[in-house]
């Protein structure tokens, strides 16, 4: 077993903190029973701010949905620690800010082309003068939003109408004093109420010839990059007409073709650094400093290739299906169909350690396979202490894993009002026989359910608060919260 | 300024427009701000019109960014220089909104306020507003502050001086990348009005942190500083504090930071003085044009010139050229079309045995490069050369790269070598442009590609003034009169056009003699399109010849055409009958 006290591993020295208690804290969009969810209204994805006072949420149609932290807010230096030593917290509580439409749908007319308006990613950006910023995209245009209360105003005061001008001010050889002075400027009365209007600030069009997976932005506060199946782009925020390509897999002809892009991620602190995944389980770092053409990587992290047994099914489990940074850049994790990893940007033989998300579904592949079910892309975050991770699985699953060395926390919860319906406890793991076993097979409990699961629930979107122990999941059309 | 003779009513509708639903009214009251500001008076403006600017800042970009342009230009209207300062609140708010073109104007109105206003003033509101800037709550606001130190420093007492040069040391190391990139772009300027006892401390102070950013971009602009810098520093100093630096950037791990050197590093030789450049910055430059990304390749290819000029003749062809070989066979296109462009300017810094023998092999491989765009870049700088050696060592291996260009399959390959016709023509001379390419000339007259008929069109009328009417009636006309005939009705359209444009060059005889024919014939085309360009060139013509021409030929032609049966051909037939008439009235 690796070392707790090594301390080369994720934060909080000493022993692994106790399991969380999940207890639900707020749902918005719950579906009433029998109630059939529009496809419109699914969410497509979630982004908690920097702060952690704003949570954004798009979905297939095209919306964004902002969600504002109403609780009193807490200092937020003392906060982690109480946390940490199990304090009861005061839950977290968000109420709906504001929605605004955007995208829509557009059609390529060059490609013929339906082009979808579900918004495939929300990413949040700097601040300023009060306003809140963020990027969203759909499948071919990022846009850039801001988002500001806005004072209502009214004018008053106006000058007096042409009939009455016309009727006394004009006398040859211009006017008499006293309409000079009748001269007003307009009174602007501002009103106390406010109300939060969005405004599209920039469209970054054009860029992609394949369906934009990812954008992510840069420490430096002025650039971002948006990713495709084949390409990465690097942009400007200030310049929507010009981005530059860093990364092109695309080979030479396209029978060739046996790689795709899956997701991409600047890395939280270092400006020249990336990551992204691809459809072949490998991440790639990459670092711009080295050439403007970033398609040799300057480190490659793949599960070494194991002698167990191939099958047909083993490169679509591969696929990776997100990556996500540790706060620090340190460690980034990663999900593909089966698994969830942790991998040390500074140890390229292998992942730091292995979760199994879905290995009961193993017996199943065939059937996942069909249904078209093993294409599902689960997304996955870490929490802000880097202590765990979370992922989502079908009928509304999502699972909470202890990620610091030597923690055995496992837990399962279901997005509804009563997360720990479905959840059996599992008895302890078996210990990891180092990092490359995986962490062994899954409690039969959960597999014993397994019969049951609904492969047309899944909980693929999900985003842990940057400073609280607070996820955020998307069942369907319902946005779940929960909390320990 | 007195009481305006403007009537009232329209001042009053400018003055409610600033308030308007409609951005473009809006936007057009702001930009008439002065002729409000003349209506109301001096006083007025001052008490009302500026306090409602300054209220009503939470408009769109465009009519802020008006507004920020307008006040910097507003002290008449005020009431002149010592009342410039009711000018600042206003611009301090626009100088904090997050569209950074709007910032940037209103710092820069900031400034020419600034600049103007008496010492006092400034002491008293300039530099206190420069404080609150500096220390505002979001980053917008400290990136303008960056902006407008260099106005407040020069009038501020010694202890305010001292102040705001630690408040700058803290900009410079602000959290916010933005800010830090602010402090970095605007720091030449600041140093320029810092005292030099201070600039060896304090600034140096100041960008040594920039230079040891860890953002990229930082450092970037550090680097785009190196040379203003270095300029206000006495030689022994720049050699002791920014070389090192300048040298240590060369070799940055980012290439963009290299790239930037690359681009800079010319500059600093005089700064530095010719035994550090030879001894420092000469291999670092090398160790650019050597560089393993492209992109400073190319960056530092295109200063080769300009740093060859710094340098004697002898370094250059001792280290420098050696360089400048490999590149021209480089494995990227860009880095030899980025030395294509300036490698011409070499010769006369070389001089005429040195360019004949060592740049000469050069030019001749790169104008037999693969990629267009690099041959293109060595014919359009011919003249330099030209100067130097003479034409006749080149024009062996420049013929065959003209063809070949001329023929290029991509149009804008051919309409770049079009441009460059009239220069390689007074370059080469006539009796090569004879034998070589009138030819070629006239072929593209019937290209394909109508931007390419209609560059080879105006490419005829540019030759006809280099080697003037005679030899072009021997050498042009003739050859572009007989295309006239082309099956095509688009290339006789091409012809026309030709000719319009030839006939003010040849002059009121030849028009007359062999031009006019020529359009006369046209006017019985069968395709309604030449007949309507017919009536666009007769009109043309009218005041290119005699009277007498216009009533006996060109009016019985027009007034023939405007009863076509196509509107189109009456349209411009009239059109063109009418400017007959204005003519007769006006003379």
């Amino acid at each position: 077993m690796n070392g707790g006290d090594d301390e080369d591993v994720v934060a909080a020295p000493g022993e692994a903190s106790p399991p969380l208690q999940w207890r639900f804290s707020q749902v918005f969009g719950e579906r009433s029973a029998g109630e059939e969810v529009q496809p419109v209204d699914m969410i497509s994805a979630i982004e908690f701010d920097h702060s952690g006072d704003h949570l954004a949420t798009g979905d297939r149609g095209g919306r964004v949905v902002l969600f504002e932290r109403s609780d009193a807010k807490h200092s937020s230096g003392a906060r982690k620690d109480l946390e940490e030593t199990d304090y009861p917290v005061r839950q977290p509580e968000f109420c709906y800010k504001t929605e605004f439409q955007s995208h829509d749908p557009a059609f390529d007319y060059l490609k013929s082309l339906e082009i979808e308006e579900k918004i495939n990613k929300i990413r949040w950006c700097q601040t300023a003068n009060g306003a809140l910023y963020l990027l969203s995209t759909n499948d071919k245009t990022i846009k850039y939003w801001k988002v500001q209360d806005k004072k209502i105003k009214k004018i008053c005061d106006i000058n007096p109408d042409p009939s009455g001008a016309v009727g006394n001010g004009t006398v040859a050889n211009g006017v008499p004093e006293a309409n000079i002075s009748s001269l007003r400027l307009p009174v602007v009365v501002t009103s106390h109420e406010s109300s939060p209007v969005a405004k599209c600030r920039r469209v970054y069009p054009h860029a992609h010839d394949y369906h934009i997976n990812s954008i992510s932005n840069n420490s430096d506060g002025e650039t971002f990059i948006s990713a495709d199946d084949l390409r990465i782009n690097l942009w400007n925020l200030e310049i929507s007409n010009q981005s530059f390509n860093i990364v092109d897999v695309k080979p030479e002809k396209m029978e060739d073709l046996s790689e795709v892009i899956t997701a991409a991620e600047f890395h939280p602190t270092h400006c020249n650094m990336l990551a992204y995944s691809s459809s072949k389980g490998s991440i790639r770092l990459i670092d711009l400093r080295q050439s403007a053409l970033c398609d040799s990587h300057s480190k490659l992290f793949e599960e070494p290739d194991t002698a167990g047994s191939k099958s047909f099914f083993t490169e679509i489990i591969a696929s990776v299906s997100d990556i996500k940074f540790a706060k620090e850049g340190r460690y980034l994790l990663s999900r593909d169909y089966m698994t969830l990893k942790l991998w040390d940007i500074n140890m390229d033989s292998g992942p730091v350690s292995t979760f199994q998300v879905h290995e009961y579904l193993k017996p199943k592949l065939c059937d996942l396979y069909e249904n078209d079910s093993i294409f599902d892309k689960f997304e996955c975050c870490i929490s802000g202490n880097g202590l765990r991770a979370a992922t989502g699985s079908y009928s509304n699953l999502f699972r909470v894993f202890g990620v610091s060395p030597g923690s055995t926390e496992t837990t399962t919860l279901e997005a509804s009002r009563n997360p720990m319906r479905r959840h059996v406890p599992v008895p302890s793991r078996p210990p990891r026989v180092g990092s490359m076993m995986g962490r062994g097979s899954e409690s039969p409990g959960v597999d014993g359910n397994s019969n049951a699961l609904d492969y047309t629930t899944k909980l693929l979107h999900l985003a842990w608060h940057p400073n609280e122990n607070s996820i955020a999941c998307a069942a369907g059309n319902s946005l779940y919260m929960y909390c320990a | 300024m007195s009481m305006t003779d403007e009537p009232l009513y329209p001042i009053a509708v400018l003055i409610d427009e600033l308030k308007n639903d409609d951005i473009q009214l809006r936007l057009n009251s702001i930009r008439r701000l002065s002729t409000i500001a003349r209506a109301l008076g001096e006083e007025r403006t001052r008490k009302e019109l500026i306090p409602f600017l300054s209220e009503n800042n939470d408009d769109d970009d465009e009519v802020l960014l008006a507004m920020a342009e307008e006040l910097g230009v507003f002290i008449p209207y005020v009431g002149g220089v010592e009342h410039a300062y009711v000018l600042l609140p206003p611009l301090e708010t626009l100088s904090t909104v997050e569209e950074t073109c709007v910032r940037e104007k209103a710092v820069e109105s900031l400034c020419r306020v600034g600049s103007q206003m008496k010492e006092s003033d400034l002491v008293e509101h300039f530099v206190p507003l420069v404080k609150r800037l500096a220390a505002g709550e979001w980053f917008t606001a400290r990136v303008s502050a960056c902006g407008v130190f260099h106005i407040a420093y020069p009038s501020a007492p010694d202890t305010v001086k001292t102040e705001l040069r630690s408040i700058y040391t803290q900009l410079c190391q602000d959290d916010m990348p933005m800010v830090r990139r602010a402090a970095a772009t605007n720091l030449g300027k600041f140093a320029a009005t810092i005292e030099s006892a201070h600039l060896k401390t304090d600034v140096m102070s100041m960008f040594d942190d920039l230079t040891q950013d860890d953002q990229d971009s930082v450092r970037l602009l550090a680097v785009e500083g190196c040379a203003a810098l270095g300029k206000l520093l006495e030689p022994q100093d720049c050699v002791a504090h920014i070389l090192p630096v300048i040298v240590n950037f060369s070799q940055d791990k980012s290439w963009r930071v290299r790239y930037m050197v690359a681009n800079q590093l010319y500059e600093l030789c005089e700064a530095v003085g010719p035994e550090p450049t030879r001894t420092e910055l000469v291999p670092a430059y090398v160790r650019l044009l050597r560089d393993n990304e492209a992109e400073v390749r190319i960056a530092a290819a295109g200063k080769v010139t300009k740093f060859c000029r710094i340098l004697n003749p002898e370094l250059s062809i001792q280290h420098i050229l050696p360089c400048v070989k490999e590149l021209s066979t480089d494995s990227s296109q860009h880095v030899r079309s980025a030395l294509a462009s300036v490698i011409m300017g070499m010769a006369p810094v070389l001089g005429k045995d040195a360019t004949i023998e060592h740049l000469l092999p050069i030019f001749l491989s790169l104008l037999k490069d693969e990629f267009p765009d690099v041959r293109l870049n060595i014919i359009s700088k011919l003249d330099q050369v030209n100067q130097v050696i003479g034409i006749d060592l080149l024009s062996q291996s420049l013929l065959p790269a003209i063809v070949e260009l001329a023929e290029d399959r991509h149009w804008r390959v051919r309409l770049a070598i079009i441009e460059y016709i009239p220069l390689l023509a007074s370059q080469l001379g006539v009796g090569f442009f004879d034998d070589k390419l009138g030819a070629l000339c006239m072929q593209w007259l019937q290209d394909k590609v109508h931007s390419i008929r209609e560059a080879a069109a105006n490419n005829v009328k540019r030759l006809a003034e280099e080697f003037g009417p005679e030899w072009a009636m021997q050498h042009i006309v003739p050859q572009v009169l007989e295309m006239i005939n082309n099956p095509h009705y688009l290339y006789r359209m091409t012809i026309l056009r030709a000719v319009s444009l030839l006939a003010p060059v040849m002059g009121s005889e030849i028009t007359c003699s062999k031009l006019l024919p020529v359009v006369m014939t046209a006017a019985k085309d069968r395709v309604p399109n030449i007949k309507f360009n017919v009536a666009k060139v007769l009109q043309s013509l009218i005041p290119i010849v005699d009277q007498s021409v216009v009533e006996k030929t060109i009016r019985p032609g027009l007034v023939e055409l405007s009863e076509d049966p196509d509107v189109d051909v009456r349209f411009f037939a009239n059109q063109a009958l009418q400017s007959i008439d204005n003519v007769m009235m006006s003379s």
